[in-house]
C-alpha cells in the first residue's frame, strides 16, 4: 500500500492516455464477462446434469416416441431407484411468438427425478392430484403474468385431442423454480399431468417421450445405461440411454460449439488488448527512464523498480479489469430482462469473475514484464547522463 | 577530524564504440567527515564520474573506495542500493524531482525505503522542507515551483533520510546568480550547523567559495587541493 500513491501517480502521468487505455481493458473485460455469461448459458444444461441421472430415448431419434411400458421394465433394473417418463409438445401461448416446452409427466415422479427444482408442497400435491394440473417456471409466470388458479390455454402444434382441437387448457396449480441461477433456465417449462394429456389426445395413446432415471451410484452409469438398452435390443422400440451430461452436451452442440465461438472471439480481442496496452506501457516507461533512475539513485533496487512497473500494469489491468467485469455484472440483468425469459439467464459466476482476475493477471504481466526488464538494466549513469 | 571518504588508487574506463576511454587515472583522495568539498575541473575532466563513485552509483574498475568504514567498491548492485539510500542524500543539476508527485510526496520517496508509517514519513518530510524554507509549498507539483525552490525540495529529499553524506552535482548549474547564493548558503548551513559531510561538483568558482575545501581535476588525475571558506 505504500507504494500506491507512487504507482497511481506513474499511471495517471499522461491521463488522456491511460483513460483511453483504461476504457479498452474494459471494454475487452465488458465482452468477456458477457461473453462467459452467454457459454455458462448454452453449458448450464451440462453443468446442472446430476451425474446420477440417466436419459432413456429412441435408439435413432429423440422426435420417436416410447411405449410407456418400458417405464416397469427399466424400473427392475438393478441399480436404478427411480424412474419417470416425459413428452414433449410443441406449443404456442397467445402467438407464434410465445413458445416454451410443455411436458406431459407424471408429477410425482418426475418432481422426484429433479430435487434441484422448488416447488411448495401443497401446489405439488395439487399438481398430482389434479387432473388438469399444470405448473409452471417462475420466470415464464413473471413473463407472462400468470396467476394460481387461472386457466392456461395453450395450442399444441403436434397433439390434437379427441375432438381433433389442437387447443388445450390446463389449470394452473404452482409454480417450480431453482435456487441456483445456473439452474432457473431449466424451469423455464410447463409441467402437465400425463393421465389427463394421455387419455385426452387423439394419437399416440400409451407412448411417451423419453425416459428419466435416477440410479444409486453414478459410477454405474456406464453399466446401467447398457443394461437397460440391452433389455431393448432388437424389439421394435429400441432405446438410447446415456448419462444426462451427455445429452446435454450433445443437445447444445447442436446449437453450435458455442464453447470454441466465445474463445476465439476471446482470443481476438485480447490479443489486441495486448498489443494496444503493451505499447502503451512500453511507451509510459521509456518516457520515465530518467524517474526510474533517480528511484534507483535514491536506493530502489533493481527488483523494487521492477516491481514497480509489473505492479504498475498489475494496477492497470486490475482498475479495467475490474470495471469490465462491473459492467458486465451490472449490464447483464438489463439485458435478462430485455429478452422476456426467452433466453435463459445470463450472469457472471464466480468462476467467470476468478477467470477474469486470471486473465488480467496474465495480460498485466504480459505488457508489465519487458519493461520491468528494461527498467531493471537500466545503469543510472547512463540513464541520467540521457545515454 | 577522521576520514569518512577514502578513494585509494580508483581507476575507472568506459568502452566507447570497441575503444577503452580511461576517465579516472589512479585517484587518491581523502574526504575527513563534516567536510565541505569542491571538485572543480574542465568539461571531460572526469569529476561527475568520481563524484557518482563516492556516492555508489558507479563501481570503479580498479582501485578502493571506502566510505564511513566499507568498502563500496565491492558491493552488490542490490547492497550498493541500500547503502545509498541508508547513507547518501543527492543533489543534481537539474533537480531531477518526479514531476507527478507533490513536493511533499517527491520529499517522502527515500522514506519509502525505511519502516517508517505513513504519519512519520509526512512528518519527516515536512521538517526536511521546513528546514529548506519550503514548509508552505509541500502540496505543490515541481511545475509549479521555481527553479531555486525545486533545488530546495531537492535538498530536502537529499536530507530527509539523514545521511552521512551528500552529494552534489552542479547544484546551481541551473540557477541565477541570487539564487545560486541561496542554494549554496542553504547547503553550508547543513554542513556547518548539521554536520552533513558534502561533495559538490561545479563549474562555478563562487559556488565553490562556499566549500571548506577545493580540490582540482585535470584529465582524470587531481592536480590541486586548497583551502576555501
Amino acid at each position: 500500500m505504500r507504494y500506491l500513491p507512487l504507482l497511481w501517480a506513474g499511471l495517471f502521468r499522461r491521463k488522456t492516455r491511460t483513460i483511453l487505455t483504461l476504457l479498452s481493458i474494459v471494454v475487452a473485460f465488458l465482452l468477456f464477462g458477457m461473453l462467459r455469461a452467454v457459454q455458462t448459458a448454452f453449458e448450464s444444461g451440462a453443468d446442472a446434469a446430476d451425474a446420477k441421472r440417466l436419459l432413456t430415448t429412441a435408439r435413432y431419434s429423440i422426435i420417436e416416441p416410447l411405449p410407456m411400458a418400458h417405464l416397469k421394465v427399466i424400473e427392475r433394473v438393478p441399480g436404478v431407484v427411480g424412474v419417470a417418463s416425459a413428452d414433449w409438445f410443441r406449443t404456442k401461448y397467445q402467438n407464434e411468438s410465445n413458445a416454451f416446452p410443455v411436458f406431459a409427466v407424471d408429477p410425482a415422479r418426475y418432481l422426484d427425478m429433479y430435487p434441484e427444482f422448488t416447488i411448495d408442497p401443497a401446489q405439488r400435491e395439487a399438481f398430482a392430484k389434479t387432473r388438469t394440473g399444470a405448473v409452471a417456471g417462475q420466470r415464464l409466470v413473471d413473463r407472462y403474468g400468470w396467476r394460481i388458479g387461472q386457466k392456461l390455454p395453450i395450442a399444441s402444434e403436434i397433439h390434437a385431442k379427441t375432438d381433433g382441437s389442437l387447443n388445450w387448457e390446463f389449470d394452473l396449480v404452482g409454480v417450480i423454480d431453482a435456487e441456483d441461477p445456473a439452474i432457473r433456465g431449466n424451469t423455464d417449462v410447463v409441467l402437465i399431468n400425463v393421465a389427463h394429456f394421455d387419455e385426452a389426445r387423439q394419437l399416440g395413446r400409451g407412448k411417451t417421450g423419453w425416459y428419466v432415471e435416477r440410479i444409486a451410484e453414478s459410477e454405474q452409469a456406464k453399466a446401467i445405461s447398457s443394461e437397460i438398452d440391452r433389455l431393448f435390443a432388437n424389439s421394435p422400440d429400441e432405446t438410447k440411454t446415456a448419462p444426462e451430461k451427455e445429452f446435454a452436451v450433445g443437445f447444445a452442440k447442436q446449437i453450435g460449439d458455442i464453447g470454441a465461438v466465445v474463445t476465439r472471439i476471446l482470443i481476438a480481442v485480447f490479443f489486441t488488448i495486448l498489443i494496444l496496452t503493451g505499447n502503451t506501457m512500453a511507451q509510459s516507461i521509456r518516457e520515465r527512464i530518467p524517474e526510474l533512475a533517480i528511484l534507483k539513485t535514491l536506493g530502489f533496487s533493481d527488483a523494487r523498480v521492477t516491481a514497480l512497473v509489473v505492479a504498475e500494469a498489475v494496477l492497470l489491468l486490475a482498475l479495467g479489469g475490474g470495471l469490465g467485469m462491473a459492467a458486465a455484472a451490472a449490464l447483464l440483468p438489463a439485458v435478462n430482462g430485455s429478452t422476456g425469459g426467452r433466453f435463459p439467464p445470463l450472469f457472471v459466476t464466480e468462476t467467470t469473475w476468478l477467470a477474469a482476475a486470471g486473465l488480467a493477471l496474465l495480460v498485466a504481466l504480459a505488457i508489465g514484464l519487458p519493461p520491468a526488464l528494461r527498467a531493471r538494466r537500466l545503469r543510472i549513469v547512463d540513464a541520467l547522463a540521457g545515454r | 577530524m577522521a576520514d569518512l571518504v577514502q578513494v585509494r588508487a580508483v581507476t575507472k574506463s568506459y568502452r566507447r564504440g570497441g575503444e577503452t576511454i580511461e576517465v579516472l587515472h589512479g585517484v587518491d583522495l581523502d574526504i575527513a567527515r563534516g567536510d565541505f568539498v569542491a571538485l572543480m575541473g574542465p568539461s571531460g575532466s572526469g569529476k561527475t564520474t568520481l563524484l557518482n563513485l563516492i556516492g555508489g552509483l558507479d563501481t570503479p574498475t580498479g582501485g578502493a573506495i571506502v566510505v564511513d568504514g566499507r568498502r563500496i567498491d565491492r558491493l552488490s548492485s542490490g547492497e550498493l542500493s541500500a547503502w545509498r539510500a541508508a547513507h547518501v542524500g543527492f543533489v543534481f543539476q537539474f533537480y531531477n524531482l518526479l514531476p507527478v508527485l507533490s513536493a511533499q510526496r517527491n520529499v517522502e520517496l527515500p522514506l519509502l525505503l525505511t519502516s517508517l508509517s505513513a504519519a512519520e514519513r509526512r512528518r519527516h518530510a515536512a521538517i526536511a522542507l521546513a528546514l529548506v524554507g519550503l514548509a508552505d509549498r509541500a502540496r505543490h507539483k515541481p511545475r509549479e515551483l521555481s527553479g531555486g525552490q525545486e533545488q530546495r525540495v531537492a535538498i530536502a529529499r537529499a536530507i530527509v533520510s539523514d545521511p552521512t553524506l551528500l552529494v552534489c552535482d552542479e547544484p546551481t548549474g541551473d540557477l541565477d546568480r541570487a539564487t545560486a547564493g541561496e542554494i549554496m548558503a542553504l547547503l553550508q548551513m547543513l554542513n556547518r550547523e548539521h554536520g552533513k559531510t558534502i561533495v559538490m561538483v561545479t563549474h562555478d568558482p563562487k559556488a565553490a567559495e562556499y566549500a571548506s575545501r577545493r580540490l582540482h581535476l585535470d584529465k582524470g588525475t587531481l592536480i590541486a587541493d586548497g583551502a576555501g571558506a
